[in-house]
């Protein structure tokens, strides 16, 4: 059914038609409206039989998923930012055991500084650890992204993070269409899991693996997501016969057929640059986008596909591995190693900076006449950089840099408008 | 694509504004897209929501920086924050007081726009007055319904049914009524005068 709602609620109704039948949750901004959302309906008996668990931090709350998982029922948490930094031991257990639970992240910063708002540090801190990570560009998407999540996760025995921009996408109230009960069960088969925690018929799940066996358990785990990358695609399509929209998929391109320049992003933020590539097309340039949905698996062969016909591309990324520059742009180059293809990186959006339609129409053009370093900082204020190295070449105490900083600014605590 | 900016202060349901019209507008068969300025919410700190409402998809995500309206629910806000910044000349003003835009000491703010399109009201006395609650949300969104005609006094009603139910929906309903015609008294005065 089509109606206006905040995204949150929305994906909560998502995940409550795939009939979760444990949901432990932490609350942490901004992925709380989700899962406050999902703890109202199995209070209310909307969602049944489902339990739900309030637990004392993130690392309990993957704990509990893992042993629900186990036990053979089909498990959801929720996290984002320190949260799941928090949780990370128990992140590594879940995929290393093989067990298919499905998690939003609500991407938000890492601190320090601490700060609440959105860039995608959160879920690629998490990118060796054995989940797959989809990114939802519209809240549909979300709403889509899950029901495909526990699908493909449980076909695998393998978890996902469905990945979606913290209050850009969670807290924005737009129209999205719910799908009904009898699609979605229609798409999502019960849960049949491949291990199981059955006094019946007693196995161990997490035994010792010692170095006899611990290189094949791990290479199953790649073999895992290299099946993913035939099957994310097929899952897509299939959803699209079945719900009638295009939703999830490893890569989605737009106007990039023809384009002489291609802007690679994740997430949300893909829309405004769809509407400035728009603008850009309309005044003759030829530009286009490489959307990625699926972060891990990476999709390396479909990059290079998308890409090998443009003479340049630019990834627009709200991440930055602090001493060499990109993240995604690390992959996206792999990808296209040997073509020639002159690639450059812009970091953007960190701590919820927005990305407005004006920068990066600017950014775009000096990326079309390949005049912007292999690492650009979009929106950086320079000023107050080099304020601060020169107060730190003056003087040794030069104190807390996020204070200074703020100081120079003028804002005495950080900025609600 | 029409952008509106609502400002306010935690607790006046500054965010439940942009909701409530992103739904009116969808009410409407129109695209909507309602988000606040994701701050962490404290009683009495200024905060921000922001509503598009388009006839096709809304892809944009960046904070409106270039208002068609802006919706003012605390004048207080006046002093502390340029809440006017990016208002574009033909845009929109909605001001919750008791006092004109002359009297407020707006006036210059007039020069080069159309003074039609501002406009005050006392949105906090109708709160109190239909609600029992000083609440000026609801009756600006029906004043701004009646100011720009963007979306109908009856899509602003169908929103607040969705939002309310009962005593409290039938209270805000009269807010909303008695705050569309005291704009649209404004409005007619405007124009014989």
């Amino acid at each position: 059914m089509l109606k206006q709602t905040e995204s949150s609620k929305a994906v909560a109704e998502s995940i409550a038609l795939c009939r979760p039948e444990v949901i432990c949750a932490y609350p942490i901004s901004p992925q709380t409206h989700i899962v406050e959302a999902l703890g109202e309906m199995v209070k209310s008996g909307d969602l049944t039989p489902c339990e739900f668990i309030n637990v004392e931090s993130e690392f309990a709350a993957m704990s509990v998923a893992i042993g629900a998982s186990a036990a053979g029922a089909r498990a959801y948490t929720a996290t984002a930012s320190q949260g799941l930094l928090f949780m990370v031991e128990a992140v590594y257990n879940a995929s290393g055991l093989g067990l298919p639970i499905v998690m939003t992240v609500a991407n938000r910063a890492i601190g320090a500084p601490i700060n609440i708002w959105n860039d995608h540090s959160d879920s690629l801190s998490q990118r060796d650890s054995g989940w797959m990570q989809l990114f939802a560009e519209t809240n549909q998407e979300a709403v889509d992204l899950h029901i495909q999540a526990f699908r493909l996760a449980e076909e695998l025995s393998m978890p996902i993070m469905v990945c979606m921009d913290g209050f850009i996408l969670t807290h924005a109230f737009e129209r999205v269409d719910i799908p009904s009960q009898e699609q979605v069960d229609a798409y999502l088969p019960p849960f049949e899991p491949r291990q199981v925690l059955d006094p019946a018929d007693p196995v161990s799940i997490g035994a010792m693996v010692g170095p006899e066996a611990f290189m094949e358990v791990k290479y199953l785990a790649h073999a895992k997501q290299m099946q993913a990358i035939e099957r994310i695609p097929q899952l897509a399509a299939e959803f699209k016969q079945q719900f009638g929209r295009d939703s999830g998929g490893l890569i989605r391109t737009y106007r990039s057929e023809d384009a002489d320049t291609i802007i690679i992003a994740m997430g949300s933020v893909l829309g405004t640059i769809k509407d400035t590539v728009d603008e850009m097309r309309d005044a003759g340039h030829k530009i286009g986008v490489l959307g990625i949905i699926s972060y891990r698996p990476f999709p390396l062969e479909q990059v290079r596909a998308a890409l090998i016909h443009c003479k340049r591309f630019l990834v627009l990324e709200k991440s930055l591995a602090v001493g060499m520059g990109g993240i995604v742009a690390t992959d996206v180059r792999m990808a296209v190693t040997g073509t020639g293809l002159k690639g450059f990186t812009a970091i953007a959006g960190l701590g919820g900076r927005p990305i407005p339609k004006a920068s990066l129409h600017q950014l775009f053009l000096q990326a079309e006449q390949e005049a912007l370093p292999p690492v650009t900082f979009l929106d950086l204020d320079w000023d107050a950089v080099n304020k601060q190295l020169e107060r730190e070449r003056k003087t040794r105490r030069s104190g807390p840099i996020a204070e200074n900083i703020l100081h120079d600014k003028g804002i005495v605590s950080a900025k609600f408008g | 694509m029409f952008q509106i900016r609502v400002h306010g202060r935690g607790g006046q349901g500054v965010v439940t504004a942009a909701e409530m019209l992103s739904v009116a507008a969808f009410e409407e068969g129109r695209h909507a897209q309602a988000f606040p300025s994701f701050g962490s919410e404290r009683t009495g700190a200024p905060v921000v929501a922001f509503c598009r409402i388009a006839d096709r998809e809304i892809r944009l995500r960046e904070p409106i920086m270039q208002p068609d309206a802006i919706i003012i629910q605390d004048p207080t806000l006046l002093h502390q924050i340029d809440v006017f910044a990016g208002l574009k000349l033909d845009g929109y003003v909605l001001l919750n007081s008791r006092h004109s835009i002359e009297e407020l000491g707006l006036g210059d703010l007039l020069k080069q726009r159309q003074p039609e399109r501002f406009c005050t009201l006392p949105a906090t006395e109708l709160g109190l007055k239909h609600v029992g609650r000083p609440i000026p949300n609801v009756p600006l969104l029906a004043g701004f319904a009646a100011l720009s005609g963007i979306i109908q006094l009856e899509s602003v009603v169908k929103a607040i049914n969705e939002k309310f139910s009962g005593k409290v929906a039938a209270g805000n309903i009269a807010a909303a009524t008695e705050a569309y015609d005291l704009v649209k008294d404004m409005m007619k005065e405007h124009a014989d005068a």
